[in-house]
């Protein structure tokens, strides 16, 4: 009896998240008039009490619970609140974007806040089932909340793409997780790594179920050649979906691939360090290649984001804690840029300019110095320059892969990153060096300037002080 | 006493952070102002290191070591030594000039302008003073970022094309240096450069990474073939920009090969030297021909640049052969001294050959040779002080510029007659450029209407360059100060070379 109270504990922020969701949901049905504005503040709330209950019960107990389905441990701590406080500014930049637009509705809210449910199940699920139940949570919200905007063409089409390419993922991932558990006889995850840990199972199919669960993960997160969907639905999607999409679900991408093929399927690490090898180069070199010749601004960011991606998975490729750890810390400062970057975007634009072409930001520093400043460091830090978070993040990965001797993918890699500083150096030229041609006005509200340019100075303060964050990562897999 | 305090820290932050301050000030009357004192007060506490600073020794001095990003083991870890002292000197005062020379010139948003110069002063004297090899590599990356805008804000007509050159082709040679460093940690467990000094490698390792080295140093001295994106950044600079470029930006270069190519792989440096040897005369010889034929005064430095800079890595790598011919290190010494020398030399003959460009530039808007013509009938003062210049840049003894090169030349005499040959071309390459130039320009009947109108000096104009007049011309005739501040540091040097880490 005594063990089941603690193993419920485990999982308050999951259900006062769920309590909230319901009761948001009460709120926008009821209250017709002001009820957008309603689930607007309580799902602030929710994230934030969320995070502080994450965060009041880290010294608590850790393990497993729920019969081995449910796990608390360091990793999903810090997940969830990074999820959780991330979607508080991912929530305001949206408004600010969705009240512009006549799209400020209650069921934004609904979804986002269920979708962080999904993603916090996803966190810390430690069984096929669970995992699975919280990726389907996450993604059906994203498809109904890129779909949201009925009226355009663009969104419904991304919607359509997303869904059909999400499923077939889904259906890819179920497919490994079926052949699995025909191998091991087990879903939950502990049971299936210590039984593979014995041994005498048929390793062929083992390997097969791999392949299936690796591409479901690869798909999930964007890696070439499982990305075709990730372009379409940045670019047609609107702004505040993207940014809702680009940001939070790819931590909880990291964390599924973290629990099942680092804590579930570890002892198969030769085979799926090879698979990861090829994702990773790919990535690498076709986001960081193709993104030369965008021109619009979401699009290119989705090429970034792959090869942003591409290495994440450098990190697992190594094999080692701090590989690991040095992917953690680059999957959250991805996360910390990608939102700043899209909060900058939903900043510059207004009712009918959407500021999505690289172009619509000639000549910014001349009228706008500051927000072409805190572009500038986004850029920078995406392209990896220091003292700017984004080049830790590439050194915590690159540093893993040389010193498990792959010194040729290290040398390729930081060869596409040059490549890749192109691009995002062109959009500070587009605003540093060019006439102006623009207005830009800036008539977003203040509470969301104030949160882009605390986002962009974070960039740069974790850039001179990136100590203590790298020491939390490499606390988690110690 | 004043040296207990954290000096080189100061000196590195308080242009960052005065930087900062004249960004956020805007662009107001106090601009200008407030920009000077920063570079003075950094110039003034500069010079304490030189004060203080005990020739007899080679360790690292005004050390500071504190942890920064402990779960890597990267610490924030300060210290000089006789190779970088100078050049933070060098740095130190050409930040001086560089807020002098924009004081009127730089009517578009000069805030910015002047923040970037004291920013990338405070990263530059950063990468002179760092001893953690990611602290370095951080410093040395981030001063791109100034230096990218510098360019392209204040450029000209072909910055756009200029800057991302210089940014892309700088980048792609430092991110081998990234990963050349992070294989050194995992062979020595430290991110210390000192650590790295001591730490064995096999031949096979010490070749990749040497070649790593000098990928990444090789395109910031610029080596040829590796110089293209420094003449088209040049041209397009703004004054400042250039003069920043070839008195500091270079010698990193230089420094980085001192630092890291030597100590750390010296029987790669030992087994490559004929390729650095080669690549050295190339430039001082090929480079010396093509600055002969430039039609811009500016691209004619710029030449001029790759040519003097030739002779830093020649006397860098030459020791080797001196060695072999020789059991005494005397030879060894003097190359590299001469090449130090040569350094800090160019700093300043270039910076101030560039300001003479700039004044030029201000006035006529054209820095095409053939538009000029008898300008010492209406500059006769700026004409006394470009021949000047020009005959420094040539070599003429008395001057800096001729301490550097003869050093060099006379320990290359000790490895093989012909190195010294083919280097001694320059003191007719160099004069042949220098003064034909100068005839051109300064010498004739007035050449055009634009040229009868021009003003001479202004008093600001004057103040710069004299002082640069008398640097160039104090070192010249008395180098010894700065010899004897690198000599431990030196000898220290051809220790570490000399032994071998297989």
């Amino acid at each position: 009896m005594m063990s089941e109270v603690v193993n419920m504990s485990f999982a308050i922020p999951e259900l006062f998240l769920l309590t909230m969701a319901c009761i948001i949901l009460l709120v926008v049905a009821f209250f017709k008039q002001s009820g957008a504005k309603l689930a607007y503040i309580l799902s602030q709330i929710t994230m934030v009490t969320a995070a502080l209950l994450v965060y009041f019960a880290i010294a608590g107990d850790e393990g497993l619970a729920f019969s081995d389905s449910y796990i608390k441990d360091g990793l999903s701590n810090i997940l969830k609140i990074a999820i959780f406080l991330i979607n508080t500014a991912v929530l305001m930049y949206s408004t600010s974007y969705l009240k512009a637009r006549d799209l400020f509705k209650g069921e934004y809210y609904v979804l986002a806040v269920f979708a962080t449910l999904g993603m916090s199940v996803m966190v810390s699920a430690h069984h096929f089932l669970t995992l699975y139940l919280g990726l389907e949570l996450m993604s059906l919200c994203l498809y109904a909340m890129v779909a949201m905007h009925r009226d355009s063409k663009t969104a419904t089409e991304a919607a359509m793409k997303y869904f059909i390419l999400g499923a077939l993922a889904s259906g890819m991932l179920l497919y490994g997780m079926s052949i699995i558990y025909g191998a091991t006889g087990s879903l939950a995850l502990s049971t299936i790594a210590s039984a593979i840990q014995v041994g005498d199972l048929n390793n062929t199919v083992l390997s097969f179920g791999l392949v299936f669960i690796v591409i479901g993960v690869a798909f999930k997160l964007g890696a070439v050649p499982f990305h075709m969907w990730l372009p379409d639905v940045y670019e047609g999607a609107p702004t505040a979906m993207t940014l809702f999409i680009a940001t939070t679900p790819k931590l909880a991408a990291f964390a599924m691939m973290i629990r099942l093929l680092v804590e579930g399927l570890g002892e198969l690490q030769p085979y799926w360090q090879d698979m990861l090898i090829m994702l990773a180069v790919l990535s690498i070199t076709l986001g960081n290649v193709v993104a030369i010749a965008q021109t619009n601004l979401k699009r290119m960011l989705a090429y970034s984001t792959i090869s942003h991606v591409g290495f994440i998975l450098l990190g697992v490729i190594s094999g080692t804690g701090s590989g690991y750890a040095g992917s953690l810390f680059y999957a959250l400062t991805y996360t910390l840029m990608t939102l700043a970057a899209f909060g900058i975007i939903i900043l510059m634009s207004r009712r009918g300019f959407e500021a999505e072409e690289i172009d619509d930001y000639k000549g910014l520093s001349k009228k706008q110095p500051w927000y072409a400043l805190m572009t500038l460091i986004v850029m920078f830090s995406m392209a990896g320059i220091p003292p700017l978070v984004g080049f830790y993040a590439k050194l915590a990965v690159i540093k893993s892969i040389v010193d498990v001797g792959l010194l040729s993918v290290a040398v390729w890699v930081v060869l596409m990153s040059v490549i890749g500083a192109f691009y995002y150096l062109r959009v500070i030229k587009v605003m540093y060096f060019d006439s102006v041609t623009e207005e830009h006005e800036v008539d977003a509200p203040p509470d969301m300037q104030l949160m882009v340019s605390t986002n962009t100075i974070a960039i740069l303060a974790l850039g001179i002080f990136p100590g203590s964050l790298m020491a939390l990562c490499i606390s988690v897999f110690l | 006493m004043f040296f207990d305090y954290p000096l080189l820290s100061l000196v590195v932050w308080l242009p960052i952070l005065g930087g900062v301050a004249v960004l956020f000030n805007g662009d107001n009357s106090y601009t200008r102002p407030l920009s000077l004192i920063v570079a003075l007060v950094t110039l003034y506490l500069s010079t304490w290191l030189y004060m203080g600073f005990d020739i007899s020794t080679s360790d690292m001095q005004f050390v500071e070591y504190l942890p920064w990003i402990s779960a890597y083991g990267i610490h924030y870890h300060l210290g000089i030594d006789g190779f970088s002292m100078p050049l933070i000197i060098l740095t130190a005062f050409s930040t001086v000039i560089v807020v002098i020379a924009g004081w009127e010139v730089i009517q578009d948003r000069p805030s910015q302008y002047m923040a970037a110069f004291l920013i990338m002063t405070g990263l530059m004297i950063a990468v002179f003073a760092a001893l953690d090899a990611i602290l370095f590599y951080v410093f040395f990356e981030a001063m791109l970022i100034p230096l990218f805008l510098v360019i392209g804000i204040w450029g000209g007509p072909n910055r756009v094309y200029a800057t991302i050159k210089f940014f892309l082709y700088t980048f792609f040679g430092s991110v081998f240096l990234l990963i050349a460093l992070l294989y050194l940690h995992h062979v020595s467990d430290s991110f210390s450069i000192l650590d790295f000094h001591t730490v064995k490698l096999t031949l096979q390792e010490q070749i990749w990474l040497f070649f790593a080295f000098l990928i990444a140093f090789a395109v910031k001295v610029p080596m040829w073939p590796l110089h293209t994106w420094l003449p088209d950044a040049h041209v397009e600079a703004p004054t400042g920009g250039s003069v920043i470029l070839a008195a500091i930006t270079l010698k990193i270069g230089g420094y980085g090969l001192i630092r890291f190519a030597l100590p750390i792989t010296p029987d790669a440096a030992m087994t490559l030297d004929w390729l650095v040897i080669g690549l050295s005369l190339t430039a001082i010889v090929y480079v010396g021909f093509v600055a002969l034929v430039q039609s811009d005064l500016k691209k004619l430095i710029a030449y001029s640049s790759i040519a003097h800079m030739g002779f830093v890595t020649l006397g860098l790598f030459v020791i080797f052969g001196i060695f072999a011919n020789s059991s005494t290190g005397s030879g060894a010494m003097l190359a590299v001294e001469g090449a130090m020398v040569q350094m800090i030399s160019h700093g300043f003959i270039s910076a101030a050959m560039f300001l003479c460009v700039g004044v030029l530039y201000d006035r006529m808007h054209t820095r095409e040779i053939s538009a000029y013509g008898g300008v010492i009938n209406t500059m006769p003062v700026f004409a006394g002080f470009s021949v000047f210049f020009a005959m420094a840049n040539a070599g003429l003894p008395g001057t800096s510029g001729f301490v550097g090169e003869f050093m060099v030349i006379l320990a290359a005499f000790q490895a093989n007659f012909w190195y010294a040959f083919l280097a001694a071309t320059t003191l007719i390459l160099g004069a042949g450029y220098s003064l034909w130039m100068v005839k051109r320009v300064i010498f004739g009947e007035v050449s055009n209407n634009n040229v009868a109108e021009l003003q001479d000096l202004s008093q600001r104009e004057f103040m710069m360059l004299a002082v640069l007049a008398i640097i160039v011309l104090g070192i010249g005739l008395w180098p010894a100060p700065l010899i004897d501040v690198m000599h431990a540091s030196v000898e220290h040097l051809l220790t570490q070379v000399l032994q071998s880490k297989l």
